[in-house]
């Protein structure tokens, strides 16, 4: 089963990434852009068949290591 | 040896580097902000150390995608001679003037240390003042230095001696130990294929002096000084 | 008042989450007339808080010597700064940023960073160097390698970027951490002595004006929780961890310093602690000025914030600055060149008041002076802590002390820091001339500065065993120490900083602590004529009633006069002999000996002799001076011994030591006796004689050859089984993160 974890930055946490991009891309002429906030795309193939448990597994990985809760969100995806 | 230095936001070497260009030329180096559009005329375009942008994105990306940078290819292409180190060299991979990428360290954390150079093609501008299979002690001081280029272009870059400088030890052999951050075959530096635009991520202007870190590293600045005359 | 302050009243609970007690709050009504509204009782809360007003310290603090014909600015403004010659000026200080840093390691000591480095920039200096002083908890604790890990990458993330070299340090581990952790961070900068920034705002319609980062919800104090009840989408408001960014940090360092280059500023101060409210109150208090602000002007990152968000966010890496009238446009132009907001915010007035309008309308109106004239000041009870009586070296057991040393070297308050420092770039600058890991870090002054021989010195130290013991002695130590490795490099103290971390001091035995603390601090400074120029206090580091150890780190400035003459710290050479500077009676008591080996933390510390001290230190600069002393190092943790081991391992040679009779071996191999350094030395007889001369007891003790390390009995053990042990610990307690996880 293949997933898919996206962390991002929670609501009102600096992002100095985002904020950088967003100012690179004003210089380069694209207007209009209002905000950027970078965050993390993680693929994870994963051996379990079961979505439930593989989202209670992914739940878990996220709060352990693959997320910073302190400041990061994370959403969990289920490819197939 | 007339010599201009971009400094980017988030350059942080650039003094280091005006230093040891000053030592070896005898002649002030031009200090030029990345928004300008024009460059002094120069026998040598140097991109220094830092974290232009805060290395946020990918380090080098928005530095080599700023106003002067148009101006630098155009005189690379030109063959004005162009030197980067450490955030230099990463903003010529991203600019598409020297071939490859710098990824993160292999361990994931920045590294500050002496690290033992070998030239690998004395027969260059940048490097005749050495002798090929030549060691330097310099330091480095990076984040992102971990380079990576496929399989052919290492093979080109090794066929044609474009490969400048590589990671050893005390004994000059290419071993992991050596190897500050999981580069490819120990790559510390690169040439484009004219031999015109050098990359590396050690510092040696942090090496030309007795008191700070040794003098291995005026060999790259006095032979520059030399063949640009 | 508008609807975006209207409060249900400030009730007793609200009081209590702002952190003031009743009495406080009885003073707040008295000076109002009136009940305060929300952001009003914020301001008192910030104004008065510890960390502001130093309630609890000031009495104390009050008594430290902070005068000397050296220095420029005591204590009071941003930081300290003291005169180096050659007109110019050294500007430095310590802060800690300990509880951010134990929530949200990386962030907590990135910040931290940020924070003291503004501190210095905000004077006019340029920062040349960054130290800092971590305490963690044991290293079994579950959380202490996921805090070594991010705390060290965010003291590395943040200086690297902004391209200061972090030249030297020092880091504990001990249990009584495991709770509260900290991260003490110390920034030196060099400016013109005759063009240093104050931050007293002066000239009433002269404008206010902000500049740096927008102003978001970082990391609004815990009693934000209280503004839940004026909120609607409280996710969205919760107050959030501080994220530092250092690339806007160094725009705005590069930014100040082109600023301060001309006449424009009038007066600057940076958005600390409590953001803009304290800069803006501190500023107009210092001055004798009323201000005005207009909180719709201020830059915002984020919707809907109040004015109780705006005053009281401690986003980062945003200053305040009074300029003078009609330099509006050419501050705008320079910020602008740096990508950087800039906004006229206010401007000062002769009201004493400081009003903030939103909206058109008034949102907060304060007398100044009333405000920060009635701040708190508490002369806590206190009950002086009972020093333990000595120990007796002879009631320890025999013990092979090769063994014993090789125990040490590798013992986690020993062992490398390797893994740590070579993730802080410490050369970037290019003028490190003595690195991380030696006694102090050094960095070359400018050519202005005495044509390129002038270095400044800076170390921090505590032994915070010895301040638990016996907080008088403990206190002299940290500065005697902190000198001795100044001394120890041919630099001549010039000041002090001091960072006070104690646990609760509304309990008489902590405070009891903190003032035996000061008391032995303030008496070391004027016997070595080292005034505190500079300091930060942090207070209640207990978790569950449970104290950390009295930790008043102590971050000294030297200046060496001649960086060629520096002696390494590394034996270099064979056949030079060692001696040994100052008094050896073999104190065992509260020694890393002690607790590493015999698992004891007991005894009386090494008491301080402050004149030989002096006269120790007085004496070797003028051996290095005369370039007599090939290699030098100060005696500390763990003794002879461990000192003759770390200049072996820190050099290309071994060395033997004599192992006289009359004192236990043990304890002379092995005692923290205090005021002493090994030398190596071509003419040993010169330093006996000059040592004589100068009152100092000397002894010769060995010689440099080899390659292990040789005591008299005929023991020995090889410097590369010394270094395996040495160099091996923290990597490989490192290494096991992800298994541990």
């Amino acid at each position: 089963m293949k997933a898919k974890v996206h962390v991002t930055l929670k609501p009102g946490v600096l992002d100095p990434q985002g904020k950088a991009i967003h100012h690179a891309l004003g210089a380069l002429g694209f207007q209009g852009v209002e905000e950027v906030r970078q965050g993390k795309v993680i693929e994870l193939e994963l051996a379990e068949t079961d979505r439930a448990r593989a989202e209670a597994a992914l739940d878990e990985m996220c709060r352990k290591l693959l997320a910073n809760t302190v400041i990061e969100n994370y959403a969990i995806e289920l490819t197939d | 040896m007339r010599s201009a230095v971009i400094v980017f936001p988030g350059s942080n070497r650039e003094m280091d580097m005006v230093a040891a260009l000053e030592q070896a030329s005898g002649k002030k180096p031009a200090l030029v902000f990345h928004k300008d559009t024009e460059l002094p005329e120069v026998d040598l375009i140097v991109l220094p150390g830092g974290f232009s942008h805060g290395d946020y994105l990918r380090a080098g990306a928005m530095a080599a995608r700023s106003p002067v940078m148009a101006e630098v290819r155009r005189r690379a292409e030109k063959g004005v001679p162009v030197l980067g180190v450490c955030n230099g060299f990463q903003i010529l991979t991203e600019a598409g003037l020297l071939p490859g990428a710098l990824m993160r360290n292999a361990s994931l954390r920045f590294v500050c240390k002496n690290v033992t150079l070998r030239c690998e093609n004395a027969q260059t501008l940048f490097t005749g003042a050495m002798e090929a299979g030549q060691r330097m002690t310099v330091p480095c001081a990076h984040m992102d230095g971990n380079y990576f280029a496929d399989a052919d272009t290492m093979k080109r870059l090794e066929d044609s001696g474009g490969i400048a400088f590589r990671y050893v030890d005390g004994e000059g052999r290419t071993t992991e130990e050596a190897n500050p951050n999981g580069s490819l075959d120990n790559v510390a530096g690169v040439f484009n294929e004219t031999k015109t635009v050098l990359g590396l991520m050690p510092h040696p202007e942090d090496a030309t002096d007795p008191l700070h870190g040794g003098t291995d590293g005026r060999a790259l600045f006095h032979g520059l000084a030399e063949a640009l005359a | 008042m508008t609807d975006t302050t209207k409060t249900p009243g400030i009730t007793p609970e609200i009081v209590a989450e702002h952190g003031l007690k009743p009495e406080e709050y009885r003073k707040v009504l008295e000076i109002m007339g009136r009940e305060p509204n929300l952001v009003e009782l914020g301001i008192f809360s910030v104004m008065w808080s510890e960390h502001c007003s130093y309630k609890s310290s000031k009495v104390w603090l009050k008594k430290l010597p902070t005068q000397g014909p050296q220095v420029i600015c005591g204590p009071g403004e941003n930081a300290g700064v003291v005169d180096i010659g050659d007109g110019m000026a050294a500007i430095f200080k310590i802060e800690s940023h300990n509880h951010p840093s134990f929530i949200e390691p990386y962030q907590g000591a990135a910040t931290g960073v940020g924070g003291i480095l503004r501190d210095v920039f905000t004077m006019g200096a340029r920062p040349i160097m960054n130290l800092n002083a971590l305490r963690f908890g044991s290293p079994d604790h579950p959380k202490t390698r996921h805090l070594v890990s991010g705390v060290v990458a965010g003291i590395g993330g943040y200086g690297n970027c902004v391209g200061i070299p972090t030249v030297a340090g020092e880091v504990n581990f001990h249990p009584a951490y495991n709770g509260n952790i900290l991260v003490n961070a110390m920034t030196v900068g060099l400016a013109p002595a005759d063009r240093i920034f104050y931050s007293a705002a002066a000239g009433a319609g002269n404008p206010v004006v902000y500049v740096g980062s927008k102003t978001g919800r970082d990391g609004i104090h815990g009693a934000t929780m209280a503004s839940a009840e004026f909120g609607e989408d409280s996710e969205e408001k919760r107050p959030t961890v501080q994220v530092g960014d250092p690339f806007t940090e160094k725009l705005l360092i590069e930014a100040c310093l082109e600023l301060m280059a001309t006449d424009a500023i009038v007066a600057i101060q940076d958005m600390g602690a409590a953001g803009l409210t304290s800069s803006s109150f501190e500023m107009a208090s210092k001055g004798g000025v009323g201000v005005e602000l207009d909180l719709d002007r201020v830059p915002l990152r984020e919707e809907g914030m109040t004015p109780y968000e705006i005053m009281l966010s401690e986003s980062q890496e945003r200053m305040l600055m009074v300029i003078k009238p009609g330099r509006e446009e050419l501050t705008r132009g320079i910020f602008e060149k740096w990508d950087l907001d800039f906004a006229v915010i206010g401007r000062l007035t002769e009201t004493g008041k400081m009003v903030l309008r939103w909206h058109g309308e008034v949102a907060g109106e304060l007398p100044i002076d009333p405000l920060a004239l009635a701040s708190p000041e508490y002369d806590r009870p206190w009950t002086p802590t009972t020093p333990p009586p000595p120990l007796d070296p002879a009631s320890l057991p025999e013990r092979d002390p090769l063994e014993a040393l090789e125990t040490l070297i590798g013992c986690p308050d020993l062992a490398s820091r390797r893994w740590i420092w070579e993730q802080y770039d410490h050369l970037v600058m290019g003028n490190t001339v003595v690195r991380p890991g030696a006694d102090a870090g050094v960095v070359r002054l400018p050519a202005e500065c005495g044509g390129g021989k002038k270095g400044l010195a800076a170390k921090v130290d505590c032994t915070p065993r010895y301040c638990l013991a016996d907080p008088v002695q403990g206190g002299r130590q940290a500065v005697a120490e902190a000198c001795r490795n100044l001394y120890a490099v041919g630099a001549r103290p010039l000041a002090v900083t001091n960072n006070l971390n104690f646990g609760n001091p509304e309990k008489p035995e902590i405070m009891g602590q903190l003032v035996g603390c000061l008391q032995g601090m303030g008496e070391a400074c004027r016997a070595l004529g080292a005034p505190v120029v500079s300091g930060n206090v942090s207070l209640y580091n207990e978790t569950e009633g449970k104290a950390i150890l009295p930790t008043p780190t102590i971050g000294a400035i030297g200046l060496v006069e001649d960086v060629a003459r520096i002696p390494g710290a590394g034996l270099a050479e064979a056949g030079l002999a060692l001696v040994l500077l100052g008094r050896t009676r073999g104190e065992l008591g509260q020694s890393l000996y002690l607790r590493e080996i015999e698992g004891r933390e007991e005894g009386a510390p090494p008491p301080v002799d402050l004149e030989a001290e002096r006269a120790a230190g007085e004496l070797l600069l003028a051996l290095i001076a005369k370039g007599r002393v090939s290699a030098c190092h100060d005696l500390s943790d763990g003794g002879l011994l461990v000192a003759a081991a770390e200049m072996a391992l820190a050099g290309t040679v071994g060395c033997a030591l004599d192992v006289p009779g009359e004192t236990p071996k043990t304890a002379w191999l092995f005692g923290e006796d205090q005021g002493r350094y090994l030398l190596a030395v071509r003419d040993a007889d010169a330093i006996l004689s000059a040592a004589e001369a100068a009152g100092v007891p000397a002894v010769r003790v060995g010689e440099t050859g080899g390659d292990a390390l040789k005591l008299s009995d005929g023991s020995a053990i090889s410097v590369a089984s010394l270094r395996r042990a040495h160099e091996g610990w923290l990597p490989a307690y490192m290494a096991a993160e992800l298994a541990a996880e």
